[in-house]
């Protein structure tokens, strides 16, 4: 049998040339005008967003694709369906492809359900035939039945995703590729989905290809999965033993760091040693979903007797916002005197606090007052948050944008006023 | 159904096809983007409608009032306002299609970077949805045509589909050239209603070409194809006979533009998602 999906040293470069992909034609003429008078040329740096990918799939495969943000997933992904063109090698195709990068391409608020259903359904992939042929079937599965013939802007998000599941589920490519993106909305709906997914998957040899951060959801549905690394293919196989690799050598680059020389207080009385990110197992890790505690630890020592001092760090997030700092205020140890030798501390930032995004962490010793600075090492380590729909969160099942600086969960008390 | 059905070898953007091939194989979605165009358009029926009408007429009230009773032209018919409208229905497809197919890439954008489809049918259906304007167009004008008491001579049947075949081809071309350009130089857009502007002052719509004294302009202006669909629009009006040499000049510079737009665009469509 011949593979279904066959890759033979695949690449992709992209141009960095300014922050936006498309050109202002006024900037052409402009520089054009420039470049008359000054013979520099303009020199435009290259990136590799995949490298020598080698790959075979086997028709009926599920295999997952895990990897870092910018590893190269979507990359591949719309390499595969054709979206976009590699720069070098080849990918053969055996099969017709359905990509589902998104749910509810091409859903238009001003078309019915039933319309719409059409409409993505051609955009995916669908014949015409195809589609009268499971209608009935797509509308019973989303449940949106009542509202069929109601224009999709009077739909809730919810049911507008269901909608959309419901034809993405009822794809006849033999090949499926899914992003990550499918794993927003409703968990029980999803579920269902992919557990339709996977039977026809099962029953008709359906090949899949599926992108995700959630490793439970890669554990379920993909026995065998690769891992990328800047563009690189660097592992794969057994989807435990390559998770277990991503976690252990991927996930953690950032979640760590050491100083061969160690940090020295401007008293050469303390040395910052390390700091690292880590979960309540004490695992270190640089992803955790919102509900989690994230504990960050500091190794430092001590060489003359009798030092005090407070601890204390601040949190960035992406924007380079100072979300909060904390200082050890309410802990025993605060401004006690110290003797020399290896000290650990720890701080627990709660889970439902911060939003989904990536973080970063400064780190300080230091006397409040007067104010006496021993150590202030900005940006040391960083982590990312993201939302595991499985949990409670703060953001419950809604799969809409949910903005905010910090997220945490409050307190709701509802009760009827009637007497 | 068996694999070897869909076998495609993805290799790097190389080479020059028309794709013509794919294009069938994709010919529904062809149709189902037309078809939300139009449904989406015409969702509010009566205005929808309205709204493709009122447009024509208002010019044609607005130009018989400038063009035959203030300033007399020889248009070689009877009826002002049916020559003017003739020239109208003509230019509101063409100026439609080019710029519903210019901005139709940056509009689908969304679209084109998550799913693969031949992006020609992005421009192509957009020319459709104007299509589907001017045949609400047409009717009136055969309306119109009636209350006049205008003669339509028998030869419309050649004479019309043939003024609008080369008026599409223009179209097209102009439409899948100025879509491609938009991708890429984001700004671009914004010459769009200039240039058009610029191209309904020299097409015949509210004067014919041949009260035009200089020759030399006359040659120059049937390089616009538009004037070239709109003579051969209105020859069963007006009973004349056709310029050649304008019909000829019409003809190539709306085949060089058909080429020329088809292949600037499919050279540049498989990077259109790592731009848009």
């Amino acid at each position: 049998m011949k593979p279904a999906i066959e890759i033979r040293n695949l690449g992709k470069q992209y141009k960095l040339t300014s922050a936006e992909p498309y050109i202002a034609l006024r900037d052409v003429i402009t520089h054009g005008v420039k470049n008359i008078f000054s013979s520099r040329k303009k020199t435009s740096e290259k990136f590799w967003a995949l490298q020598d990918i080698n790959l075979d799939i086997m028709p009926g495969e599920r295999v997952g694709i895990i990897g870092r943000n910018g590893a190269g997933k979507s990359t591949l992904l719309k390499i595969i369906s054709r979206i976009t063109p590699p720069t070098t090698g080849e990918a053969i195709i055996r099969g017709r492809v359905g990509s589902l990068l998104e749910v509810g391409t091409g859903f238009h608020p001003e078309l019915t359900g039933r319309e719409n259903i059409y409409l993505n359904g051609s955009i995916l992939g669908l014949k015409r035939a195809e589609i009268n042929r499971h209608l009935d079937e797509i509308i019973d599965f989303s449940g949106v039945e009542k509202f069929i013939d109601t224009p999709l802007k009077r739909y809730s998000s919810g049911m507008q995703m269901r909608l959309a599941f419901s034809v993405a589920a009822h794809l006849q490519s033999e090949i499926l590729l899914i992003d990550e993106v499918l794993a927003v909305g409703d968990l029980e709906f999803q579920k269902k989905c992919i557990g339709k997914m996977e039977e026809v998957s099962k029953s008709e040899g359906r090949t899949i290809l599926f992108v995700s951060h959630n490793m439970d959801s890669i554990r379920k549905f993909c026995p065998a999965t690769i891992l990328l690394n800047q563009g690189k293919l660097v592992s794969q196989g057994n989807t435990e033993k390559t998770i277990t690799e991503y976690i252990s050598k991927h996930l953690a680059i950032n979640a760590e760091k050491c100083w061969s020389n160690g940090v020295l207080s401007y008293d050469q009385n303390i040395r910052l040693n390390k700091v690292w990110v880590h979960n309540t197992k004490n695992e270190v890790l640089a992803r955790f979903d919102t509900t989690e505690d994230i504990g960050i630890s500091a190794e430092y020592e001590i060489f003359n007797e009798n030092v005090a001092f407070t601890h204390g760090i601040n949190v960035y997030n992406q924007e380079n916002i100072n979300i909060f700092n904390s200082h050890d205020v309410a802990c025993a140890q605060r401004m006690k005197q110290k003797q020399a030798g290896v000290y650990q501390s720890t701080v627990w930032i709660p889970g439902n606090l911060l939003p989904d995004g990536i973080f970063s962490i400064s780190y300080a010793l230091f006397n409040p007052n007067p104010v006496d600075v021993f150590v202030h090492e900005h940006n040391i380590v960083s982590f990312e948050i993201f939302t595991d729909f499985s949990k409670l969160s703060a953001r419950g099942n809604y799969a809409d944008e949910f903005p905010g600086i910090v997220r945490p969960m409050l307190k709701w008390k509802v009760e009827s006023v009637n007497n | 159904m068996p694999m070897s059905d869909f076998v495609h070898r993805i290799k790097p953007a190389s080479g020059f096809s028309l794709g013509l091939k794919e294009l069938w194989q994709y010919r529904e979605l062809f149709y189902f983007f037309t078809w939300r165009d139009i449904k989406v358009k015409y969702k509010q029926t009566w205005l929808g409608i309205a709204w493709a009408l009122i447009q024509p007429l208002g010019l044609m009230l607005i130009f018989t009032f400038l063009f035959s009773k203030t300033w007399k032209i020889d248009t070689g018919m009877e009826a002002y306002p049916i020559f003017v409208l003739a020239g109208l229905i003509c230019w509101n497809l063409f100026s439609s299609s080019v710029s519903h197919a210019g901005e139709s890439m940056i509009q689908n954008a969304n679209i084109i970077n998550k799913i693969y489809f031949p992006r020609l049918i992005i421009p192509g259906s957009s020319i459709l949805v104007a299509l589907f304007d001017f045949l609400m167009g047409f009717i009136i004008f055969i309306i119109f045509c009636a209350v006049y008491q205008q003669s339509v001579h028998w030869s419309a049947v050649v004479y019309f589909p043939a003024g609008i075949f080369l008026l599409l081809t223009a179209a097209f071309g102009l439409g899948t050239f100025l879509a491609a350009l938009n991708v890429k130089y984001r700004d671009f857009r914004y010459t769009i209603p200039f240039l058009l502007q610029v191209l309904f002052f020299a097409s015949q719509v509210i004067y014919p070409l041949h009260s035009i004294q200089q020759t030399w302009l006359k040659y120059l202006l049937a390089v616009n194809p538009m004037n070239a669909a709109i003579e051969l629009f209105r020859l069963p009006l007006t009973g004349g006979e056709a310029n050649a040499a304008t019909l000829i000049i019409g003809l190539t510079s709306s085949l060089l533009l058909f080429i020329t737009g088809l292949f600037y665009f499919r050279k540049t469509e498989s990077y259109f998602a790592d731009l848009a």
